[in-house]
């Protein structure tokens, strides 16, 4: 992989002082902009751009777009009796071709593909939550823990090792069932909170060890010599540098969060109707996974799909983010 | 005790030790010298011998646990800094205690623009605005001979050469005017092309701002022609301590005659280079006597039963050995070595 400013570096060494005038053509490369010239190099990654792009998009807009040109919105009961049946996709009531249902119909009528795009707006807003709060909490509870170390380091840790050592699913499903939840959206709400306040431990232990890393590292040293104070030395010079992995393990927390949901709402603790995610449309899609299969299908295959563009993501922001590892 | 005397730092019977599990290290044991304002003070010695701990102690950075400061007095213009607290030390780092770390290319954020790098010392010190900081943060670049410094102050520090860098650093330390710049091996990481560039620039700084210099390093050549007086540390304590003229034409400790004979002379062929026998004492297990005594060629058997003192040669000149006034009368006239590394 080439590496550009080593090259513009080597003849300011030998002609430092006298250095003729170069007219400030070398605009300032961060390492980032080197990072996303990598990652646009690698086809996999682009690939889970893309299509996790597509996916958000639709997600957000889907919905809105199938009201505007049918009316037809995701939880959409139909009136008439003779079309509370499961239609197979590309299909009339009557057996013809048409594209009012380019997925087909649920058990009560209800547009697949609009169930679909509104399960993903939950299901990314799980994932994508679940990893704020991962980067929040986590980030500065684990730069905090490991710039600050010694005695308040090995009790904050160890206050993490507790709460991982609790099953985490079982303090979902407490969080969820104390502070159950009448309406459908209050119960996503929960679902959040319960997802997000385990989904930093991680985090945490991953960005703690990173700092401990830094935090003796020379530019530290020199910054505390220049007298900036321990909260500045940690948010402004320390994190930063954790970026990369800390991006790479968030990027790869969204899918397992997303599975996590989708298990959840599998054992029905998680979504309830007439509010969908992926995870929900799967578990009734699999009551009837014999006769309608479409159920299942098109919610399996857009979050199967969704996952493995998010992990080749995640893998190719890491290729890109540590160049010397993808070197080797 | 205060300014009074001239002098800007009055460093006192310091000691800093580090727990290891090897025991107690002692680190720096005993050390004072003064510094006047406008002087450089030059700290040679071999590696682990405690010179950037000495520096370190004195702006209060030695990591703790394991160092800790274990007594002394550290008077900075009439500031006694080890009684300080935290908040008012920090007010005194960069401001009017500056430093520049052995190695350029690890001492600067790499996810820092220069221009923020700079910037935030003096937001920090001198109260500048964004702008205004910006302004003095191209100025100082302009200063340091950074060439075309308004174009590359948006930089980040790895499109910069290891000597921009370290130019870098210096203009860094020396934006708010410090009293005093501590160089802790500045031009180790260098080549040597680059090294004069920067002693010439550190020099030229000095003379313009009227800075104090601790210049720390190993290199004998470096301190030559840059200090006032001179402090050759061993295990932790001061060897010699004299004027650089004195020092290196009378010697007055077998280890510093050592280190002299060790330089290598181009102007002569020398054939094999002196090199001091054995190698740098295990600070955590000293013997009883002289902790040069083992790789000393005067070495007799009271050194290795018994500490040397502390001898006065001279009202400048300070030497730790049993025999430092035969040393001393020996070296009279012996012909003084030029630049090298120890």
């Amino acid at each position: 992989m080439p590496v550009p400013q080593m090259n513009e570096d080597r003849p300011t060494i030998a002609g430092d002082f006298e250095k003729p005038e170069t007219g400030g053509v070398i605009a300032g490369t961060s390492l980032w902009r080197a990072a996303w010239r990598r990652l646009l190099k690698n086809r996999l990654a682009v690939f889970g751009m893309i299509v996790v792009a597509i996916i958000t998009v639709a997600s957000l807009f889907g919905p809105f777009v199938i009201k505007k040109l049918t009316g037809i919105t995701p939880d959409f009961i139909p009136s008439d009796v003779t079309l509370l049946r499961s239609i197979p996709p590309l299909t009339a009531p009557d057996g013809s071709f048409s594209w009012t249902h380019p997925m087909g119909t649920d058990n009560q009528g209800r547009d697949v593909l609009a169930r679909v795009l509104q399960g993903g707006q939950i299901s990314l807003m799980v994932g994508i939550i679940a990893t704020l709060v991962s980067l929040l909490i986590g980030v500065s509870y684990g730069a905090t823990a490991g710039y600050l170390g010694g005695r308040i380091d090995n009790l904050m840790m160890r206050a993490v090792d507790v709460l991982y050592s609790l099953p985490y699913i079982i303090i979902v499903i407490v969080l969820l069932a104390v502070f159950k939840s009448q309406t459908a959206r209050g119960q996503v709400v929960l679902l959040f909170i319960a997802l997000g306040s385990v989904s930093w431990l991680t985090m945490a232990r991953i960005v703690r060890g990173q700092v401990l890393s830094l935090k003796n590292q020379e530019f530290v040293l020199a910054a505390r010599a220049t007298g900036v104070s321990t909260p500045r030395i940690i948010f402004r010079h320390i994190v930063p540098n954790t970026l990369g992995p800390v991006i790479v393990y968030a990027t790869l927390t969204i899918p397992t969060v997303m599975l996590t949901e989708a298990f959840l709402s599998f054992l029905g603790f998680g979504v309830q109707p007439p509010l969908a995610s992926w995870g929900s449309l799967a578990t009734d899609g699999i009551q009837n996974i014999g006769i309608f299969p479409w159920q299942l299908v098109f919610p399996g295959v857009t979050m199967a799909l969704t996952l493995f563009s998010l992990n080749f993501l995640g893998d190719g922001l890491r290729d890109a983010l540590d160049p010397q590892g993808s070197r080797r | 005790m205060s300014s009074s005397n001239g002098n800007l730092l009055e460093v006192r019977n310091l000691r800093t030790y580090f727990d290891t599990e090897d025991g107690e290290v002692k680190a720096v044991d005993g050390i004072s010298f003064q510094l006047k304002r406008g002087e450089t003070l030059g700290i040679v010695g071999e590696s682990g011998s405690g010179k950037s701990v000495t520096n370190l102690s004195i702006i209060r950075l030695i990591p703790n646990p394991p160092g800790r400061v274990v007594s002394g007095r550290v008077m900075f213009d009439g500031i006694d800094i080890l009684s300080l607290k935290e908040g008012e030390v920090r007010k005194i780092r960069g401001r009017r205690i500056a430093m520049i770390f052995q190695d350029p290319m690890t001492s600067l954020n790499p996810f820092m623009k220069i221009s923020r790098q700079m910037m935030e010392v003096t937001e920090l010190h001198l109260g500048h605005t964004r702008a205004r900081a910006y302004e003095h943060a191209i100025k100082m670049l302009e200063t340091v001979g950074i060439p075309d410094a308004r174009a590359r102050v948006d930089n980040y520090p790895h499109e910069f050469s290891g000597g921009m860098r370290q130019r870098v650093m210096i203009a860094m330390a020396l934006s708010c005017e410090p009293e005093l710049l501590i160089a802790d091996e500045p031009t180790t990481a260098l080549d040597v092309t680059i090294q004069a560039q920067i002693l010439e620039l550190i020099k030229k700084l000095k003379q313009v701002t009227g800075t104090s210099v601790i210049l720390i390093t190993h290199d004998l050549g470096v301190v030559a022609g840059m200090t006032d007086h001179l402090i050759v540390m061993y295990a932790g304590k001061v060897f010699e301590q004299a004027s650089t003229s004195e020092l290196f034409a009378q010697p007055g400790n077998p280890y510093t005659k050592g280190l002299l004979r060790s330089v290598p002379d181009p102007l002569k062929e020398q054939g094999e280079l002196y090199q001091i026998p054995g190698l740098p004492p295990d600070v955590a297990h000293l013997p009883p006597g002289c902790p040069f005594a083992p790789r000393c060629q005067r070495a007799e058997e009271i050194c290795q039963r018994e500490f040397p003192p502390f001898v006065q040669l001279n009202p400048e000149h300070f030497s730790l050995c049993h025999f430092a006034r035969e040393v001393y009368e020996e070296s009279e006239g012996a012909v003084p070595a030029r630049n090298g590394h120890v």
